[in-house]
């Protein structure tokens, strides 16, 4: 009897240090395990951008820009100062800026019919959507240049006017608008999925007909998604090199360039480039933060201002 | 007379398989406060949206102010309509979410500025124009669904359970209001709700429906003192319904007999021309006696043992068997009884008298194979 409130203190304060201990290993790892480890994964996204970065400033002894021999700003002040490298890069905007045009209007209407409709060969569609993405790019190259040199012989050469042959800019277009559909189709539908239907209803219940709806309420709304897709094949599109190398004949895109040029040299402003896309991406995405955060704050301060408002019109009114 | 504002001819609206309203025919007055009542499932909001357009019927007629809207969308319809999950616009703020409509008919900018303005106050929520939809509570997001409906002066407004996001106390709150506006503007409402309480306490008149038809149509005390069916004497209130066979009819009255061969009344208008019926009656419609009272003339009476008994605060609720099997439920105020002083406890004999009329007529489906009596 005398020796079971002895021994039962002595186990409740192991049992509390043995906590302690633990919640204390916790709390430290939860204190500076997790930002280290975010740290560090972020370094390692970072550092092929941070190498490429530094070796845009770098004067390469060679010629090609795999070693640091010292710093310059030669490459920076003739960003476009080799052969046909600002035409590659003219070449790989237009491509892009038309392609995601093209590729986010048609693929957001046919992200919407395949949300809203029920037709026959509407769950095929939904299937062969995915089949570009699903196919090696290789191949998709491969069938599209079999596909395109095709074209060259008749009875094709005439039913196509010869457009597709030889190779150039247009085929380039082709082919990135087809892959680039598949993109938005995807994006815009998970957008379109969770869309409220009623919304569109009231919409139509307030007077608005279809056009209108569209317009005033179901377009602002999945915009979002939208840009999200355009945005999504704007990048694929100016980062594409397998498919582009089949299509494009004797056009050049800054990839293909960069392909072409490495045998001889890999010149710094390939980085200086690298470097601009970059900036400008990150650019962009601050700009968006910016914004965002701006019309949220602006949005809080609205309703603070009228409740403020609504209280002091409560306490002017006499009881 | 008022004119007829809604007017529903053999509405047949079918998904598939399923048969969601079934031959309705239905006349709603101008300026009625109409509700459309029954568990879920039973058509009413098939109804109602079949009325804004967003459905198209089967086949059937349905006009709107004598004119035959029933292939018209929902933009050339006159009518507008509260969605039970609001419908506002996330991306608009009050102000423009309420002037939708407005805008669409081309109404100048002055005239919008001065009806919302003017719509806002209606619905007491004046200074809320520029705060977007997620910023204002789930009461507020309701009063401005309503205002974005109302500023087009509808022929119709609907309302598809406009309520039922909202905890009881507000609930209660809006009901008030809700009918509040309505006299204001002086529209027809018509209101889609599966609470009966609801219903009730706003509605000029109220269908109940049930799979697809109309149970039974009239305002409020009318379905809640003669309901004519099974289905609408459980879904309105509680009934004690006793099975029986019309033995005769004395004067105005007609003499029903129970299993147990006790005798019953009720009002021979009720009874009709029918051979087997149940007569039901509410809980607070009987009043307990001791055995031995005397039964005031002419009212029934039947005798019984109490079974179980709650206190519930403004009333008692009893359950008693009655000599035949039958189990009633019977309210009792908690006021200075004038039958008895202490509360009834279970075992004890009583005696349950009430007078017969407040007895009610229940027919049985003559096909019990097809029985939607049984409410969800």
């Amino acid at each position: 009897m005398s020796a079971t409130p002895e021994v039962a203190p002595g186990l409740a304060v192991t049992a509390r240090r043995t906590a302690g201990r633990g919640g204390g290993v916790l709390r430290a790892f939860e204190r500076w395990g997790v930002p280290l480890f975010t740290a560090a994964a972020i370094f390692y996204l970072l550092i092929p951008i941070l190498v490429m970065i530094a070796f845009s400033f770098n004067d390469p002894p060679g010629r090609f820009n795999f070693v640091w021999g010292e710093f310059s700003l030669a490459a920076w002040g003739n960003p476009f100062g080799r052969p046909r490298l600002g035409d590659a890069l003219a070449t790989s905007l237009v491509v892009a800026f038309i392609s995601t045009v093209v590729a986010t209007a048609l693929g957001t209407l046919i992200a919407l019919s395949l949300t809203r409709y029920q037709f026959r060969g509407r769950s095929a569609t939904n299937l062969f959507v995915f089949i570009p993405m699903a196919t090696p790019e290789i191949v998709l190259g491969a069938s599209l240049l079999t596909m395109f040199v095709g074209t060259a012989t008749e009875p094709w050469r005439t039913l196509t006017g010869g457009a597709l042959f030889p190779l150039g800019t247009q085929t380039i277009l082709i082919a990135h608008i087809m892959f680039n559909i598949s993109y938005v189709v995807v994006t815009v539908r998970a957008r379109m999925q969770g869309f409220p239907r009623h919304l569109e209803e009231a919409a139509m219940d307030l007077g608005a007909n279809g056009w209108t709806t569209f317009w005033k309420v179901t377009f602002p709304l999945i915009l979002p998604g939208i840009l999200a897709a355009g945005l999504l094949a704007f990048s694929l599109s100016i980062d594409d090199f397998i498919i582009t190398q089949f299509t494009s004949g004797t056009e050049q895109t800054f990839p293909v360039w960069v392909w072409a040029s490495i045998r001889n040299n890999l010149p710094p402003q390939i980085h200086v480039i690298g470097t601009m896309v970059f900036v400008v991406a990150v650019g962009l995405v601050a700009l968006n933060t910016i914004l965002t955060g701006r019309r949220e704050a602006r949005d809080r301060r609205i309703a603070q201002e009228e409740a403020a408002g609504a209280r002091k019109a409560r306490l002017a009114v006499p009881e | 007379m008022p004119a007829v504002d809604v007017r529903l001819l053999e509405v047949v609206k079918r998904f598939g398989d399923m048969v969601a309203v079934d031959r309705l025919t239905l006349d709603i007055q101008d300026g009625e406060f109409f509700s459309l009542l029954g568990p879920s499932g039973c058509g009413k909001t098939t109804t109602l949206r079949m009325i804004g357009g967003f459905e198209e019927p089967t086949s059937g007629l349905i006009e709107l102010q004598g004119e035959d809207v029933t292939w018209l969308p929902p933009f050339k319809r006159n009518v507008n309509t509260v969605f039970q999950n609001y419908a506002l616009f996330p991306h608009l703020t009050i102000y423009d979410n309420v002037a939708f409509g407005l805008r669409r008919k081309g109404v100048k900018d002055a005239e919008v500025k001065r009806r919302v303005t003017e719509m806002l106050e209606l619905v007491e929520l004046p200074g809320f124009e520029r705060r977007k939809p997620t910023q204002i509570s789930g009461g507020q997001a309701q009063r401005v669904a309503l205002a974005r409906a109302l500023i087009n002066r509808p022929a119709v407004l609907l309302l598809d359970e406009p309520l039922g996001a909202l905890d009881l106390k507000l609930r209660k709150q809006m009901q008030v209001e809700l009918k509040r506006i309505q006299q204001e503007v002086g529209i027809t409402f018509i209101y889609v709700t599966h609470d009966q309480e609801e219903a009730m306490t706003m509605s000029d008149r109220i269908a109940v429906m049930n799979q697809g038809h109309i149970e039974q149509l009239g305002d409020p005390e009318s379905l809640y003192e003669r309901p004519s069916t099974r289905f609408v004497a459980g879904f309105l209130g509680i009934s004690n319904l006793l099975p029986g066979a019309v033995e005769g009819t004395d004067g105005s009255y007609a003499t029903v007999r129970m299993a147990d061969t006790s005798s019953v009344r009720a009002p021979s208008a009720l009874v009709g021309s029918h051979a087997d019926v149940s007569i039901g009656v509410r809980p607070e419609k009987i009043r307990l006696r001791e055995p031995a009272d005397r039964t005031p003339d002419g009212h029934n009476q039947i005798t019984g043992v109490v079974r179980d008994a709650s206190y519930l605060g403004v009333s008692t609720q009893y359950v008693v068997e009655a000599r035949g099997g039958a189990r009633l439920t019977v309210y009792e105020q908690n006021v200075e009884r004038t039958t008895r002083a202490e509360l009834w406890a279970p075992g004890e004999e009583v005696l349950l008298t009430w007078s017969p009329d407040h007895s009610f007529v229940v027919v049985d489906q003559p096909t019990p194979a097809v029985d939607g009596s049984t409410p969800a």
